[in-house]
């Protein structure tokens, strides 16, 4: 099944159309996938995932697909005021996207010579500087790539709004693969706030989305960043962030699994240049059937850099989760400041986590802290709710929502906070009643600053 | 009001109540002394139903039904009130919602309408008012991060909007400096009812010089071995617990 996959995988990127631009990147790709070995359970990093889901397909190219009401609804975050680049099955939509109109973005189709230059020299810079965190995917996204979103903060530009990239799935007559691929560059003193975003209608649909973003952070630049895997539940989605951050750059981020039928996801940040920080949240919420696989690496290269990761995961009915935290001190990166947490609650007996901070630390004067942990509710506050008349039920869905709302609410822009409490409150509270009380205060117009 | 009697409890098999009888009339105030460990918290605990306090013996009935069978949450919903000496911290869940979820229970319990949203916060926030504390306390995450004195104030804001038939104040003066302990107080005893009791448990008399309690009971070694009038928590202020500790001499 393996060997059928990447053949045909490899026969579909053969058949695409090519940019001039890409195909040294699409020969390459091509290359090392075919090489690759396909992961088995004797594979370190993909011990946990299955990815018998992926390969009980054959994965076409969709057809150019329209918008539906839904694909409108999922492109529309209330109260953010962004930029949009909207993709539905692949195809940009028109009709949805405006941020084209940004001199700081660009279809790598559209770049004109100066960005034609830059996408040359940068894609795929920051995938070779993982050391082992790359897997055949990446090379797959490589091969596959013909298409993709550049966006170039200029030297001490701040985007005016934020920059929401929506990759949306519809259905479509035949199991698809969308190959998503985004490479942002910030120059020294940038500041902007990205919200990577992928989502699904609810028409029954089989699709494989193998994404890939590469960030550079200039000096002194800021990056707020949200990757938001929103996909209806039988998606499956092998999604890659590599970043670069220059001298005294910051990359503040939130990455949210919802969980779909398989979602893996690695993020590798190398801090390449003294004074970066990266503060990193994340959520995901796997239920029924679905797996979702985090794995993080922060490569601390050089010294006097400080980095905090929070992940927390709910997994209820059968789901099965998997987070593994790697945190790479070299031995020149003294005066590190590195901490992980990994926070973890199990609804039911039948659901599963995989945790494993994996500390690697090569420097003797550094300060790096870990933790991970798997719980079921604290005891303690379901029976302060309980002591009030909540019944039972209720207290479990509100102690899950808070253990994960707590991260929401630290997020700096309410408009993602609000677009995602509902989402969870209902993860959680599955018959209606359950979640009332959740959503009730936002419901009446009295949440947040008016409370 | 509530009638308890013979109560055995065992805590992780080890016996703490041991045949404790309580008769106490509405719009009583009763308050409970005794020595560390004589059984004080864990019958706030086993009349609110915690987990891990098993009943071994005896009746508790409030207002005619036996409680002991009921989950914690019908007990409250039948009009019974802990506050907590530890107040717990729920993070991400807000002050707000957790309060209306537990009034909409209380209320439906007793076949009341549920108030809407906008009526709920104007009413938590007059009764913020009345505890003394800042109206954004009903928005930051229940108990998270409020100083002691906070958490007693937002306990007795709960048995304000919850209006309990039987509160149980457990050591509610712990931790608290005189000035916040004033404000509870007053709360309390802004409270008071003929149709609302009170099992006031504390290790100090001070307490009671602001709460005056109609009955006062020592607790030692798992049962009651002394009652009297509000006078003899000034007597066991002066002379401590030791004198009574072995004996045997009567329940209320």
């Amino acid at each position: 099944m393996a060997e059928q996959f990447q053949t045909q995988q490899l026969a579909l990127a053969n058949s695409v159309a090519q940019l001039p631009l890409l195909t040294t990147l699409n020969a390459q790709g091509r290359e090392a996938f075919a090489e690759a070995a396909m992961p088995t359970r004797k594979t370190e990093a993909w011990k946990y995932t299955s990815l018998t889901a992926l390969l009980a397909n054959e994965y076409g190219a969709p057809a150019v697909a329209g918008s539906n009401e839904q694909l409108t609804a999922a492109a529309t975050i209330n109260g953010l005021d962004a930029a949009r680049l909207v993709f539905v099955n692949g195809q940009l939509s028109n009709e949805l996207s405006d941020a084209l109109a940004l001199q700081q973005v660009t279809l790598f189709s559209q770049a004109n010579d100066g960005q034609q230059a830059l996408i040359s020299e940068k894609l795929n810079s920051v995938l070779t500087q993982a050391q082992g965190s790359e897997h055949l995917f990446n090379d797959l996204n490589n091969a596959n790539v013909n298409e993709g979103v550049l966006i170039h903060v200029g030297k001490n530009e701040r985007l005016q709004q934020p920059l929401q990239i929506s990759y949306l799935t519809t259905q479509n007559a035949n199991p698809f693969a969308v190959t998503a691929r985004i490479l942002l560059v910030m120059e020294t003193g940038a500041d902007a706030t990205v919200v990577e975003h992928y989502g699904s209608d609810e028409h029954a649909q089989v699709n494989f989305t193998n994404a890939l973003t590469e960030i550079l952070v200039g000096d002194n630049a800021r990056l707020q960043h949200y990757r938001l895997n929103l996909m209806q539940e039988e998606s499956l989605h092998i999604g890659s962030t590599h970043i670069d951050l220059g001298r005294d750059s910051q990359y503040n981020a939130f990455h949210l699994a919802l969980g779909s039928r398989i979602t893996r996801s690695d993020l590798v940040v190398n801090h390449n240049k003294g004074g970066s920080h990266c503060e990193i949240s994340g959520v995901y919420i796997p239920q029924n059937q679905q797996l979702v696989d985090f794995h993080t690496c922060i490569e601390h290269k050089v010294a006097h850099c400080t980095s905090n990761e929070v992940f927390r995961g709910i997994m209820n009915d059968k789901a099965k989760a998997v987070f593994n935290g790697r945190i790479h001190i070299h031995p020149q990166a003294q005066k590190t400041l590195a901490e992980l947490s990994n926070k973890n609650l199990l609804l039911t007996n039948s659901a599963e986590i995989n945790t494993k901070p994996e500390l690697e630390i090569y420097a003797d004067d550094v300060k790096c802290a870990h933790g991970a942990t798997v719980a079921q509710l604290d005891e303690k506050g379901l029976f302060y709710l309980r002591s009030r008349g909540i019944s039972k039920r209720e207290a479990e869905v509100i102690m899950s929502f808070g253990f994960i709302n707590e991260l929401l609410e630290a997020l700096p822009d309410e408009a993602i906070t609000n677009l995602l409490r509902p989402i969870l409150a209902q993860r959680f509270g599955r018959e209606q009643d359950l979640a009332l009380h959740l959503l009730e205060n936002e419901a009446a117009g009295i949440a947040g600053e008016n409370a | 009001m509530i009638s308890i009697k013979n109560l055995h409890a065992n805590v992780e098999d080890k016996q703490i109540l041991k045949g404790l009888n309580l008769e106490i009339g509405p719009g009583e105030v009763h308050a409970i002394m005794g020595p560390n460990g004589a059984g004080k918290s864990t019958l706030g605990n086993v009349l609110s139903g915690r987990d891990g306090y098993e009943v071994t013996e005896g009746s508790v009935v409030l207002n005619g039904k036996d409680i002991l069978e009921m989950e914690p949450e019908e007990r409250a919903r039948e009009g019974l009130f802990l506050a907590f000496q530890y107040p717990v911290e729920i993070p991400g869940v807000s002050n707000l919602e957790f309060l209306k979820a537990s009034v909409d229970a209380v209320r439906a319990h007793q076949g009341k309408d549920a108030l809407d949203s906008v009526q709920f916060l104007k009413l938590a926030r007059e009764k913020c008012k009345a505890v003394n504390l800042d109206a954004s306390f009903l928005k930051r995450g229940v108990n998270e991060g409020f100083s002691g004195g906070e958490k007693k104030r937002n306990e007795l804001m709960q048995m304000m909007l919850l209006e309990p038939e039987l509160c149980i104040l457990d050591e509610t003066d712990s931790g608290l400096d005189i000035d916040a302990l004033q404000v509870v107080a007053e709360g309390v005893n802004a409270m008071r009812d003929p149709k609302r009791s009170f099992i006031v448990v504390t290790h100090y008399q001070r307490l009671l010089d602001y709460i005056v309690p109609d009955y006062v009971h020592v607790l030692a070694n798992g049962r009651i071995v002394k009652s009297g009038g509000k006078e003899l928590a000034l007597e066991l202020e002066e002379k401590g617990y030791g004198w009574l500790e072995n004996s045997d001499n009567g329940a209320a």
